[in-house]
Formats: structure tokens, sequence, C-alpha cells
């Protein structure tokens, strides 16, 4: 018999139509290398569910299939992750069924589709950026060593794909925490040469509440995190960070 | 006569200009629109953190030539010119060429971690068409650190406020407004033809709403799921750029497709292995035995037949992409010597792709993204045993016509309000969406370096053009927008009632298969014929798709059939243009006409849409010259390419620096060395 996957999906048509939320399977071809992302195009040539019913086809965010955009994360058989590099033969290597599910964090737009516009706010409330003079030309930037280089390249590795927020206890709907990711980018950006120049900026909005202090320690956010950023060194490096400016920071104002 | 106010319109609002597209094309420009005190509408359908330019792996080129190898912008414009078999108009490529150094100092300055020197300095590795180390590269991910760059300081931009003329902050009123997974559908014009704003609709909540805007710049990126899978994201279905093209813009050079040699394949995507792994010194091989039944890593080095080197000992594994495309394209499928599988007793179609030999403390320095995709969609240790590859659909040389406004040493004119314009007034264009600076082939590293100096051009050509415009978008009366709007509304709706039985997806992935067999590596004219037989085939079908979503929130199956429709037109495109071309010029390959033909083809393709409307299928106009109009001058351009700097000559890499004429000094690693690091045994096979 040909080898199929089956695949149980979880869907909802829109987040005002929770009457709508259900689950539905599929069972497709088996290919070699497939990954969950072929299978969901497979469902898209061909929307019928394992009982023979024609459906929308499952809607989800997709865009490099390389795990470098962190658009296509979801949770698959109820792990945080990107479904692009999900291959079907790792993670069901028996032919299990495979769950997807959207992320529980982010509010729900459609299937397996959410908003993560949030993420993209605490960039701006933590000002992830150099505040640069202009584009204009101005010669070579700082000299930086190998060593520098080497510990900022895997911190601004971030997709901001949000497996971290997910995973995350602390993140919840009765908490305000910003979450590891973005605790991350005020590391990235302390220690560059000119974004140095305004550290002191980005310890404000994390010494606020929601801040770094929210953090329980749990250390999930680095076991889920796909480009193996180390979130629980950035966090204690900006709480201490903070701590010092906290105690000494208007001295040096 | 110009507006009053160059930030209030005569009517008293904001004026603001719209860029469709937040790649490093696209961010580049919005970052220079702020600089000039414009205020943008950023329009994207992911958000732009998430664009196609993240997956750039290699590098950007720049001849800064600090590892004294006597590179220079000069022999950056002659390789260039010289890899794209010389199609590309010079002027643009010199302005480029010698802006480089500045773009990649100006990224520095911006954060991007590029790999560095013992020193400190900047670090650079070799890429194709090239013997000097010219790319900047932060490991091997540079596209998406360049693209994070690029995106901080404009979010940094979204944040600011508009100043008035005098430098009063407008409370509220942001620097930029982005709207994020938003669909753009075609352009506004008014009475005149002349570009006032944009169609688009939001992907969540499927509403169409047209914007106002003072100019539009589309920096939307490249075509390449035209051709089913390729090493393109999902979304560069092109589909902004035929929208245009449909309105009558000229979309230039289409039939020129970079196919990329070394990529995975795969069912969902041809995934790619970067140049930069052979820019360190990997070397691509076939067994000599075509049936030779031992795993890469056992073959020992007699075994071997690296022929690439052999065949092109100046460059060796760095012949530019069309030439490398072409022999493995040859080895496979001409001389059935790709690599043997004892499963199935057939030679596949791949080629080794070896960096086994090389330290691994290096790979992981320079090239661990890269070694890491190959990890864990095959499942096989790159270090240790050659990688499998074959060439794959990677990037598009042609686009929409652009204009430029050359100064009389042959550079740009800078904000020149025709840089970057397209025959459509007010419509400009940057990025893999435009044609201008790769001709017939586009060397490595060479594209985020065209699409970031595109945005520096682009964003001061708006800003000069906003000036001078007579009336303000944002004097028009809303009926204009609303007209555009109910006619892409009444477009949509009529999608959503469309109940054939035909699927977009399956139509695509005919398309797809379509192109890719008859429209890459080698052309045939009788083959072609049957493509564009096929593209009206299905566009006829497409006629007949059944869309099974009538849903009102994130309607995905009605955006590809829209999408579908707009691919089918650029198709044709691509394949007729391919059937006009009777010679062979950079990546398009006739083995019928094999020669470059400069008499009749030294010369620009430029191809405007007919037809189309309700029954009938659209067309191709190809013509030898334009006439539009830009800020009430008529300007006419031809299809001639401007030489003036690089007189055309053979294209061959056989031989060592054959691609400059200027190169002083002899680079240190010779090509065909590069790829010995360990052991001299490695020398034996050249
Ligand atoms: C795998 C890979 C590796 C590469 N490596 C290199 C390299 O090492 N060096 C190099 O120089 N080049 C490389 N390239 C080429 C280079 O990455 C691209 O040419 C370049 O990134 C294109 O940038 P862009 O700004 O033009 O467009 P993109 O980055 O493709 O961005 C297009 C933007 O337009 C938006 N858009 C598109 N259509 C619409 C629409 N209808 N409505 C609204 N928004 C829309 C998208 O959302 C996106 O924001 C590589 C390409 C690939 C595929
Ligand atoms: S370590 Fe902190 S940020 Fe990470 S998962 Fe735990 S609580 Fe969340
Ligand atoms: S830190 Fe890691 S898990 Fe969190 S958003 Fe960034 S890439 Fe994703
Ligand atoms: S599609 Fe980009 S991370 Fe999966």
């Amino acid at each position: 018999m040909e080898r199929t996957v089956r695949l149980k999906i979880r869907r909802q048509d829109a987040a005002d139509k929770p009457e709508t939320r259900r689950w539905e399977e599929f069972s497709v071809p088996w290919q070699p290398q497939m990954n969950v992302i072929s299978a969901l195009m497979h469902i898209q040539r061909n929307p019928v569910t394992a009982d023979g019913t024609t459906v929308a086809p499952i809607v989800w965010e997709m865009s490099c299939l390389e795990e470098v955009c962190g658009a296509c994360t979801m949770l698959v058989n109820g792990r945080v992750r990107q479904s692009c590099t999900a291959l079907v033969d790792q993670i069901a290597p028996g032919g299990e069924v495979i769950t997807l599910e959207p992320m529980t964090k982010f509010p729900l737009v459609r299937d397996l589709v959410v908003d993560r516009s949030r993420m993209f706010e605490d960039l701006k409330r933590v000002k992830a950026w150099v505040n640069l003079d202009g584009s204009h030309e101005l010669g070579p930037g700082p000299r930086q060593s190998q060593e520098n280089q080497e510990e900022a390249y895997p911190l601004s590795r971030c997709m901001t794909c949000g497996c971290c927020l997910e995973a995350c206890p602390q993140v919840n709907p009765r908490s305000t925490f910003i979450g590891p990711a973005a605790i991350n980018q005020v590391r990235l950006f302390n220690l560059h040469p000119s974004g140095k120049m305004h550290a002191a900026e980005r310890l404000e909005a994390l010494m606020d509440e929601g801040g770094v202090d929210g953090c329980g320690k749990a250390q999930n956010c680095v076991e889920v995190c796909p480009k193996e950023i180390p979130l629980v060194d950035s966090i204690a490096q900006v709480s201490r960070q903070t701590t010092k400016h906290m105690l000494f920071g208007w001295l040096l104002k | 006569m110009a507006q009053k106010s160059v930030t209030y319109s005569d009517s008293g609002k904001v004026r603001r200009v719209i860029v469709v597209g937040g790649g490093l094309a696209g961010l580049t420009t919005v970052i220079k629109l702020c600089e000039a005190g414009v205020a943008v509408d950023l329009f994207s359908l992911v958000p732009v953190k998430r664009s196609h330019s993240v997956c750039a792996q290699g590098g950007i080129n720049a001849s800064v030539n600090t590892k004294g190898e006597g590179d220079s912008p000069q022999v950056h414009l002659e390789e260039t010119v010289y890899g794209g078999d010389f199609l590309a108009n010079q002027s643009p490529v010199k302005g480029m060429a010698d802006a480089a150094p500045g773009i990649v100092f100006m990224l520095d300055r911006m954060g991007v971690p590029f790999n560095r020197t013992p020193e400190g300095l900047l670090d650079f590795r070799r890429f194709g068409g090239t013997l000097f180390h010219r790319t900047a590269f932060a490991g091997a991910t540079t596209g998406q650190q360049l693209l994070y760059a690029l995106d901080e300081q404009v979010r940094r931009y979204e944040t600011l406020e508009v100043e008035d003329d005098k430098g009063v902050v407008i409370r509220g009123e942001r620097m930029v407004r982005k709207f994020e997974f938003w669909d753009f559908l075609s352009v506004v014009q008014d009475d005149g033809g002349i570009v006032r704003g944009i169609v688009a609709q939001d992907l969540k909540s499927m509403q169409v709403r047209a914007f106002p805007g003072d100019c539009v710049c589309l920096a939307t990126g490249g075509p390449g799921i035209i051709f089913g899978r390729s090493t393109n994201s999902v979304i560069n279905t092109g589909t902004a750029a035929s929208a245009v093209y449909q309105q009558g813009a000229c979309y230039a050079n289409g039939e020129f497709i970079q196919v990329h040699p070394t990529a995975i394949p795969g069912a969902d995507k041809l995934r790619l292995i970067s140049e930069s792994v052979r820019g360190e010194g990997g070397r691509v091989w076939v067994p000599r035995d075509p049936k030779e039944g031992r795993a890469g890593a056992e073959v020992p080095e007699g075994d071997r037949d690296y022929f690439l080197e052999e065949k092109y000992p100046g460059y060796g594994n760095l012949v530019p992409r069309d030439i490398a495309s072409r022999e493995l394209f040859k080895k496979c499928f001409h001389e059935k010597r790709g690599v043997y599988n004892p499963k199935s007793s057939k030679n596949e179609n791949e080629v080794y792709l070896d960096v086994s030999h090389l330290p691994a403390d290096m790979l992981k320095k320079k090239l661990a993204g890269v070694l890491e995709t190959y990890e864990k969609f095959v499942g096989e240790d790159p270090y240790t045993s050659p990688m499998r590859v074959f060439p794959a659909v990677h990037y598009s040389m042609g686009g929409l016509w652009v204009d430029f406004e050359r100064t009389s040493d042959g550079s740009l004119v800078k904000g020149s309000p025709r840089n970057q314009a397209t025959n459509l007034e007010g419509l400009y264009a940057a990025g893999e969406c435009d044609y201008q600076y790769h001709g017939a082939n586009r060397l490595g590293a060479n594209s985020l370096l065209s699409c970031i100096y595109a945005g520096l051009v682009t964003g001061p050509a708006m800003a000069s053009y906003r000036k001078n415009v007579a009336r303000s978008a944002w004097d028009f009366p809303a009926s204009l927008f609303e007209k555009a709007e109910k006619r892409e509304r009444a477009k949509y709706e009529s999608i959503l009632k469309m109940n054939g039985d035909e699927n977009p997806y399956v139509l695509h992935e005919e398309l797809g298969r379509t192109m890719l067999e008859g429209c890459t590596v080698e052309r045939h004219n009788d083959e072609l014929t049957k493509v564009i037989a096929k593209i009206d085939e299905l566009s006829e079908r497409a006629k007949k798709i059944g869309v099974t979503d009538t849903s009102s929130r994130a309607n995905q199956g009605a955006q590809f059939v829209r999408h579908l429709n707009n691919m089918l037109v650029v198709a044709r495109v691509i394949a007729q243009g391919a059937n006009n071309r009777d010679e062979s010029r950079g990546a398009h390959f006739k083995p019928a006409f094999k020669e470059r033909d400069d008499k009749n083809w030294l010369r620009s393709t430029l191809a405007l849409h007919a037809g189309g409307d309700g029954a009938s299928l659209p067309t191709v106009t190809y013509v030898r010259a334009l006439d539009y109009s830009l800020c009430g001058k008529a300007i006419h351009a031809t299809d001639d390419v401007d030489i003036s700097l690089v007189k055309p000559r053979a294209r061959r890499y056989e031989q060592a620096g054959a691609a400059s004429t200027v190169a002083v000094a002899k680079p240190s690693v010779p090509a065909a060395k590069a790829g010995a690091t360990k052991g001299e045994s490695s020398q034996s096979a050249e």
C-alpha cells in the first residue's frame, strides 16, 4: 500500500468565531524528505479531509521554507517550532498522526495563523537599533574584535518567530512580561560600540513593569529557540546591567 | 508649478509617498526618503523582517581592497559588465560599484555583525566571476543580517514624527506607517495616466482599500515562483510587477532567468547551497566512473573528475553561474554522469559539492548557516561527506524597465527624478523587481548590493519628483480613489464566485513544470513554442477555477488565484522573450544559436502588455523604444544598451583575469588552488 502521512489540524475560521473551532484530519501521500509544509501544500491541491469532505484549504504562514524567516511557527505535536524544518520522517517515523495547532500566546487570526505584532512593538519599546547619524558616507564603522563579532552574531539571528514566548510560563494573559526575545536584543545592541552609547535608554525600558524582572528563570525559552540563542545568558547579563544602572546610573548622568 | 509646501498638500493634508515591499531595496528607499523628510506608507505581504532578502546567505560585494590584491571599483564595474555578457547599462553599474564600499561601511555602522579580520577590519571572501576577495559577509546568513539592520532603522522611523516645513513636529503623524500583511493590487492612475496611489488588500480582513501617495515605489522582489519550485521564498510570485505591467509599465529582459548551479533538490523548495561554499574552497566533482558504487567520501582523489577546475583553470569552481549550471546540466543530462545511485541503478541528476577537505573550525565560522540547512534537510553531515546538489532557478535579471540619467563621466546624476523611474509617471521600481544592474547574468553577491544601491538612488529620485509634482495626490478628489477601489473589489468578488473544477495550486504546479522543463538552462525554439501554448492553455483553464474558500478572513486561496493569473502573464513575457532572442548570451542559452550576436541582439528586450480583457488572452508586444513623460518633460528611451565604459568583447573564463583588463596586481590566491587547503593530493586532478 502507498505510504501516507496522517495529519490532525486544529482549525478556527476567525478569532470571533469560537464556535468554528474544530479538528480536521487529512491523509496525504508520503514523499521522500517531506516536511510538514509539503503536506499542507498537498492539502491545498486536494482539500479533502480523511472522511472525504471538501473543505477550505488550511490557512498558515510561510515564506522562506528554510527556517530563517520565522513565519511558519506553530505547534507540531504539541511542541512549538517551525513547520518548514519539521521533517515527517523525524516527527512521525512510524506513521503516527501529526497534530498541528496555532501558537497559544498570541491572538488567533485563522486556523494556524496568529498575530505576532506585539513582538515588533516590543522591539520599539526597547529601541532595538543603532542611533545612526544618517546613511550618507562617513567612512568605515568602528573596528571590532573577532570575539565581539562571535558574541554578537548568534544573538542577532533572532527571527522574531515567537517560540520562546510561546514556551515561557511567565508570558501569559495575566502578565505584561516582555519575554526573552526583546531582552536578548537589548544585550545585542548594548554590545555594539555605537549601540552602547544608548544602553541606558534600553535598560530603562526594561526596568519598568513587564521588564527583565518578569523572568522566572524557567529556562524553557532556550530549549525551544531554533537558533540556539543563549537566551538565559542574555537575560542574566541584561539583568546585571539593569541592576548596575539602577544603583549607579544616576551617578553617571 | 510645484506645490506650495513640501509637507502639506494645498488642501492641508500631510503629503506621504508609498513604498511597496520591505526587502533590502524597499527598506533602503524608505530610509532615504525619511532622511529627506518625506513621510512614507510601507506595504508588505509579510512583516518586512520576514521578506525574502533574509534568505541571502553568501554576502555583499564591495571593492574595499583590504587584502592588498589591487581590487578597485573599476575592476568591479568591468567584472560585473563582463559577467553580465554586456547587456547591463554601464552607467548605473559604475554608480553601484563606486558606491559599494560606502554601502558596506554604512551597514557596518548600522550594526551588521560582519565577520572580522584579526585586526578588527571587515573580512572579505571570494565569489564567482572574480579572482578578488570582494564579498563582505556575516556568517552564512548575510541577507538576514542586512535586512535586520535596515529593518531596525525603519522601525526607528516608525517611532518618529513628521516635521513640517518649519521644523515643527506634527503630533501623531509618523514618518513611517507600516501596512504588513497587505497585498498590492494595482496603482491608481489619474486621467493623464500619472500614478497617484495604490490599491491594496488587507490579507487578514480581506478589505480592499485605496491609498493616495505623491509617488509610488515597487520594491517587490523577484518572480521565481513562476517556475514552481526554486530557491526563492514562496511569496516571490512577482505579482506586483505583473500587475503594473498590465497597467502599462514596461517589463525588460524578462527572458534572463538565473539558474544557480548548487541547490538541494526538495519536494517543496530547492534550497540553495550558497556560492560562498565554493568561495571558501568547496569543489565540484563527479566520479570518473559513471557507475561508481562507493559513497562520495570513499572515492579516492584520483577517481574524481573536478570538471569545472579542469575546463576553466582560470576561475575554476568560481566561474559565473550560467556557465557552471550549463556544465552541471551537461554532466547530468547529456553525459549521464550524475552521482550513481546503486539502489535505483540510476545516475541521479546530482553532482558532488565537497567541503570535507576544509578545516571544520573555519567552516563553522564562515559557513555554518548553509551547512546547517544541508544537514537539516538531507540528514547527512557535510563536514565529513560531500554534499549532493543540482541547479535551481534562483534570480531574475529581468524586471520592470527603469530609466537613469547619466553624468558626462558615466555615472548617475544624483537625485535625478529619472533614476529608477518606470515609464508610468510617478511609479518607481527598485531591487530584484527592476532590470537595471545585471545584464544577462548576475554575479554572486551583487544582488544585495544592487538592491541597496537602487534604494539609495530611488529615495532621492522620489524626493525630487515629489518636490516638482504640480498637484499632490492628496488633493485629488476621493472619487478617483473610490473608482480604483471599486474596480479591484469587483475583481476580488468575481474570484470568490468562481465555481469551476480547476484547482489553482494544481495549475501552478503545471506552470512550474512547464517553465522548468522548457525555459531554463537550455532553450530550444520548438520547445518554447510548446511552453507558450501551454501557458495559453493554463490561462484558459484558470478561468474555470473553483474557489472552495469563500471566507472573509485571511482567504489565502482567493489571493492565490490572483497571484496565479499574474504569474501566467509574466511567464508569457519570459517564454516569448526567450523564443524571440535567437542568440546565446549569459543565462540565455540556445544550442541552435550558440554565439552571442551583438549585431542583432545587443539590446534590451522591452515588453508591453496587450489584450487580456474579457475573452482575449493576453499578448506581449515587443518595442524598440519607449516614450514617456516625467515632470512635464517628454522622454524618449530606446533599447540601446549603454556600453560607454567597457567595450563588448568575447566572454571566456578559461583564463585567469579575463573578466577585467585593468586588474593590476595578481590576486594572492589563484582560483584553482583555493580548494587545496588540506594536503597537496587534492591538486592531482588539475
Ligand atoms: C536563497 C537565496 C540566496 C541568495 N543569496 C544572495 C547573496 O548571498 N548575495 C546576493 O547578493 N544576493 C543573494 N540572493 C539574491 C537576493 O537575496 C535577492 O535578489 C534580494 O534579496 C531581493 O531583494 P528585494 O529587496 O528586491 O526584494 P525581497 O527581499 O524579495 O522583498 C520583496 C518585498 O516585497 C513585498 N511584496 C512582494 N509582493 C508584494 C505585494 N503584492 N504586495 C505587497 N508587498 C509585496 C514582500 O513582502 C517583501 O517585503 C539570494 C537569493 C536567494 C533566493
Ligand atoms: S528563563 Fe525567563 S524568559 Fe526564559 S522561559 Fe523562563 S521565565 Fe521565560
Ligand atoms: S529568541 Fe529564538 S525563539 Fe525567540 S523569537 Fe528569537 S529566534 Fe525565536
Ligand atoms: S517558512 Fe521561514 S521559517 Fe519556516
